[in-house]
Parts: C-alpha cells; sequence; structure tokens
C-alpha cells in the first residue's frame, strides 16, 4: 500500500485538497447546481405561456401528485423492463465473465477487449442494427415463423421483449466486466478446497463461488438497472406506443411539450424509486449471502 | 460500484497474478459442465457481435430510397465515397471535437483527484470517493434535464460549449476512479527512493512518476473519448442547433438513412481496435509491470 509515502509530511498536509479541489469544484457547478435548478423547477409553476414558459417558485408539489396519477404505467413499466433487462444480464453475463476468468488461458485479454468492442460502435447506431434484425421483413421474424415459434403475423417489434432485449443488450458489458473482476479476484485455490471435501460443481458454486463474487454481482446489477430503468432510445426505436417508459416522458415533456415542472419532476420521481431499489436490492444481497 | 473501472479499460487491466492451471479434474461432470459453459459464453459472444456484423454488412448495402435498413445488394460505393453528406462528415467532426476537448479537461481533473485519493489519506477523502461515485449514478436523462434547467436559469445559449461542459461533468468520475483503480497498490517508495539517489524532483517525474500513472491515464482517456463520442441523451438535452454524429443519426431516422453512417461507424471501430490493440502492445512493451514487479510477492 501507498502508506509510506502518506506519512509524516506537514508541509504537504493541503496537497491532496489542492489536487481533489478542481475536480470537487467542477462537479459542484455541473452537477449539484443543475439538480438544485430541477428541484427548484420541479417546485415551480408555470405562470406565462406554453410558448414563452414563465417558471414561479411557490412550492407547488401538485408536480409530483400529478406525476405519480398521470404516468403511472410508465413508471411500473420502467422498473420492469429494468428489473428484467437486470436479471437477463446477470444470466448471460455470469457464464461469459466465468469463462474469461477462469477457462480462456491465453485469450484472456482477447476476450474482455471483446466484450468492450461494442462500445466502439455508437449506441444509438446500434439500437437501430438491432431494428433491422427485429423487422417485420427481416430474416428472423421469417425463420421464426417458419419454425413455429412465431404466430403468421406475429411480430418482434415494438413488443415488449424487443425492448428487453435492446436493454440486455446496450448494457450487457456493464455487467460482464465488473463479474469478471470479483470472478479474477477470487483465488482457485478455495474451488479445489471446496471439490477435495467432495463437493460436487454446483455445491462448490453456490457455496463458495457465487457469495465471493457478490460484490460482482451487486455492481453490475446497478451499473445495468440505473440506466436501464432511465432510458428512453430503446422504448422509442424498438418499442412501439404501448412501451413507453419514464425516460420517454422526461424527454418529451422537457422537449416538445416543455413543460419544465411535470418534466423535473418525473425526474426526481425516477431517481427516488431508482435509489429506493437500489437500496432494498443491496440490503438483500447483503443480509442473504455476505453475512 | 467501482469494480467496473478496474475492467473498463483496455483488456490487460487485469491484476498481474495470473489465475492458477486449472486443476486437472478427472470428474466427467466438470468436463461436461465446462463445454456447456463455453458453448454459453459462446452464444452471448454471438448475441453481442450480432448488430455489430449487421452494421458492418450494411455499410456494404445499396439501398433503394432514402433508409438502410433493408438489404437490397452488395456495392463498394459508399466506401469509395464516405463524405457524401457534408452534415453527416460535418456532424462527426463535431463530436471528435467536443470528445477531444472534453476528454482533456476531465482528464486533468479527474488525475489529479485520482492521485490525491491513492496517494494521501486526509479528512473527508471518503466523502469526495462517494461524491464522485454520486455524479455517476443519476440516470443520463436527469443528468441531460438538469443541466438543461440551469443552463435555461442561467440564460445560456445551448451549442458546442455546453455539450463541452455537459461532457465534462459524467467523465470526471470515470477518469478519477479509472486511475485509481490502476494506481492502487503501486509501490510509490521507489519516487523516494529516486530521490534519495540524487534525481531532481523533475527528473523523479519523468522518470519514475510518469511511466507509473501514463498507462491509467492512457487507459482513461481511451474510456472517456468513447464515452463521449457515444452519449446521445445528455448530448440531446444541451445541444442547442449544434449537431454530434450522435444527434445527426437520430434526425436521420426522421429523414432518411445514408450507408455513410454504418462506413463512419465502421471506420470509428476499425480506428478504435487498432489504437486498443497499440496501447496493448505498447502497455506490454513500456507498462508499469517492470516497476511494480517488486512489490507483487
Amino acid at each position: 500500500m501507498a502508506g509510506t509515502a502518506r506519512s509524516g509530511r506537514r508541509s504537504r498536509a493541503f496537497t491532496p485538497y489542492l489536487l481533489v479541489l478542481p475536480a470537487v469544484a467542477y462537479l459542484a457547478v455541473f452537477f449539484v447546481v443543475p439538480m438544485w435548478s430541477l428541484l427548484r423547477t420541479s417546485l415551480s409553476e408555470n405562470t406565462g405561456s406554453v410558448f414563452l414558459p414563465t417558471l414561479e417558485f411557490n412550492w407547488n408539489f401538485t408536480n409530483y401528485t400529478d406525476a405519480f396519477s398521470d404516468f403511472h404505467d410508465q413508471i411500473v413499466r420502467s422498473f420492469v423492463y429494468g428489473g428484467l433487462a437486470t436479471l437477463i444480464c446477470l444470466v448471460l453475463a455470469y457464464p461469459l465473465a466465468y469463462v474469461i476468468a477462469f477457462k480462456s488461458g491465453r485469450y484472456k485479454n482477447f476476450l474482455l477487449g471483446l466484450v468492450i468492442v461494442p462500445f466502439f460502435v455508437t449506441f444509438l447506431v446500434r439500437t437501430l442494427a438491432w431494428k433491422t434484425i427485429l423487422a417485420d421483413d427481416g430474416w428472423l421474424v421469417d425463420v421464426l415463423g417458419k419454425v413455429g415459434m412465431l404466430p403468421s403475423e406475429g411480430r418482434l417489434l415494438s413488443t415488449s421483449w424487443a425492448v428487453v432485449g435492446g436493454l440486455v443488450y446496450n448494457f450487457l458489458p456493464f455487467m460482464v466486466l465488473p463479474l469478471y473482476v470479483s470472478l479474477e479476484k477470487l483465488d482457485p485455490r478455495l474451488i479445489e478446497a471446496a471439490r477435495d471435501l467432495y463437493s460436487g460443481s454446483w455445491r462448490a458454486f453456490r457455496k463458495v463461488i457465487l457469495p465471493l463474487s457478490m460484490p460482482g454481482v451487486l455492481a453490475g446489477s446497478l451499473l445495468v438497472f440505473i440506466p436501464a430503468a432511465g432510458d428512453f432510445i430503446n422504448a422509442q426505436y424498438l418499442g412501439g406506443t404501448q412501451n413507453t417508459m419514464i425516460g420517454n416522458v422526461i424527454e418529451k415533456q422537457f422537449l416538445v411539450v416543455k413543460d419544465y415542472p411535470a418534466a423535473a419532476a418525473l425526474s426526481f420521481v425516477l431517481m427516488a424509486l431508482i435509489l429506493a431499489a437500489v437500496l432494498a436490492y443491496t440490503w438483500a444481497l447483503g443480509t442473504e449471502d455476505l453475512v | 460500484m467501482t469494480a467496473v473501472l478496474d475492467a473498463a479499460p483496455p483488456p490487460d487491466a487485469g491484476p498481474a497474478v495470473a489465475p492458477a492451471p486449472a486443476p486437472a479434474r478427472p470428474r466427467r461432470t466438470g468436463r461436461v459442465g465446462d463445454l456447456v459453459l463455453k458453448v454459453v459464453a459462446g452464444l452471448v459472444l454471438v448475441y453481442l457481435f450480432a448488430p455489430i456484423a449487421v452494421i458492418v454488412l450494411f455499410s456494404f448495402n445499396e439501398p433503394r430510397g432514402k433508409f438502410n435498413l433493408t438489404w437490397k445488394g452488395f456495392t463498394l460505393e459508399n466506401w469509395a465515397h464516405p463524405f457524401k453528406y457534408p452534415q453527416l462528415t460535418d456532424a462527426l467532426v463535431t463530436s471528435l471535437h467536443v470528445a477531444a476537448l472534453s476528454t482533456a479537461i476531465a482528464l486533468v481533473l479527474g488525475t489529479l483527484a485520482a492521485l490525491a485519493l491513492v496517494r494521501h489519506r486526509f479528512r473527508g477523502d471518503g466523502g469526495v470517493d462517494a461524491f464522485l461515485v454520486l455524479s455517476l449514478t443519476a440516470p443520463e436523462v436527469v443528468m441531460g434535464a438538469s443541466l438543461l434547467t440551469m443552463f435555461i436559469d442561467f440564460g445560456w445559449n445551448r451549442g458546442f460549449g455546453t455539450i463541452v461542459l455537459a461532457h465534462v461533468s459524467f467523465e470526471v468520475a470515470f477518469v478519477a476512479l479509472t486511475v485509481r483503480a490502476r494506481l492502487r497498490g503501486f509501490d510509490w517508495t521507489l519516487e523516494d527512493a529516486s530521490m534519495d539517489l540524487g534525481a531532481t524532483p523533475l527528473r523523479t517525474f519523468r522518470l519514475v512518476t510518469l511511466p507509473l500513472i501514463l498507462p491509467g491515464i492512457v487507459a482513461a482517456a481511451m474510456l472517456s473519448f468513447a464515452l463521449s463520442l457515444d452519449d446521445f441523451i445528455i448530448t440531446y438535452f444541451n445541444s442547442g442547433s449544434t449537431v454530434t454524429y450522435p444527434l445527426y443519426v437520430n434526425a436521420a431516422t426522421k429523414t432518411g438513412l445514408p450507408p455513410q453512417i454504418n462506413v463512419l461507424a465502421t471506420s470509428i471501430l476499425l480506428v478504435s481496435l487498432a489504437l486498443l490493440g497499440l496501447a496493448v502492445l505498447w502497455q506490454r512493451r513500456f507498462g508499469h509491470d517492470r516497476l511494480t514487479r517488486s512489490t507483487s510477492p
């Protein structure tokens, strides 16, 4: 550790503060102040016209009650889609992370690189590619129809599954990487010890590997769930009018309808619910598996 | 939360300790299990690459009409004229400018903070850490919306400047946490050793400190640049009339998607892969491994 470098240099006591000051000051101005602006807006009322909004701050809590009553469906849908996407990501990412960490030999770096490669193709262009793959006249619908897995006239695009699939696709690397990191840190001798004590593969996984990889499961779940619950691109391009999420509403209220107070209140509702979900999840994982 | 940042930079991110060779496993179930695992992992990789393959393939498409969404025939025409649509080219150039400028600012702010967090213990370091992570937990749509309300409150015109400011605000934490993850566990007494041997502070920085921290900074720079180039949501809220590459693509979904979008996407992919390869090679030759080896058991 870096302990020695830290010790006993009184003259430099203020150095770390000087070093962190620029970053902290920047985030104070461009993260905290905007959040404050958003909070004030969420409690304001538009006293002007739609075209020339004049916002007046008057503790207008109706924005919040309206947010719940008007967009109840979208709120629920965002959390169901986000939760499902997180779960599917976990199921898909675990075997991949496990193979990369323990079974890939000298291909390890290459495989890790492959997981990151999709990041280099713009998010939006990747989502459009899915639109091509899932299109009504595309070969996937054709093949699934012929095999009988999809009813004739059945579609893939504009369904809930297309949106969830897009979310899974876009955020999967965020699950693989932290899982890999936590598995890679795991001492393989622990698995050997379990095997030597006549534990079967499944038992060794459940009793040794899974509990020790919990930090990765937690970090990955947060990194997938937070952006997935707030996303609007996948619902916009892959979903239909029945699949809109809270992100779509915020985007529309802000940039099209220009009802800033309603949009701001929705943003805080989204953040508060995400925070609640994250705390509940952390608590559940923590009590069941880590203690 | 920060665990991902250990691995997010180029693929050699893993700790120097190689996993012990897989223990010989005579049990049949183990071998079958291995095979199943590898097949599943392979399928997941196929899923990750299916759209990428489609994007590359459709850069060779010859679409009838304005939308490059269904396969009509093979052509090299698009690759012969990658810059046929000046607005698309301009949008890409704007994106590259935004990415370069915002990354440069975020690198300075983030690296300084990372150095403070790794090398010093000070009152409030945990708070700084939590603050950095907190800035990553806000969903993009909220981040974009909050910046927009502030810019409206301040009466600032949205455009190139506000895009750069917004990008720096999500890049700073990524840079700080990536650099910090890479610097942990380094043997900083090497600096003292260098000084004891009579090197000036400047020489020590150039010959010891810089080689130690450079791989982390390069990794953070690549990550930050990629995030900026990729960002749509936050940019969408704060762009004014400035058009970046993702914004152009979004507008084009309504008016017509030329195959040149795919040509440029494929080109970015190829350039990034080449840079990634170079970074890995460079790190193997001049990387921190030689300097840190002394500290590993």
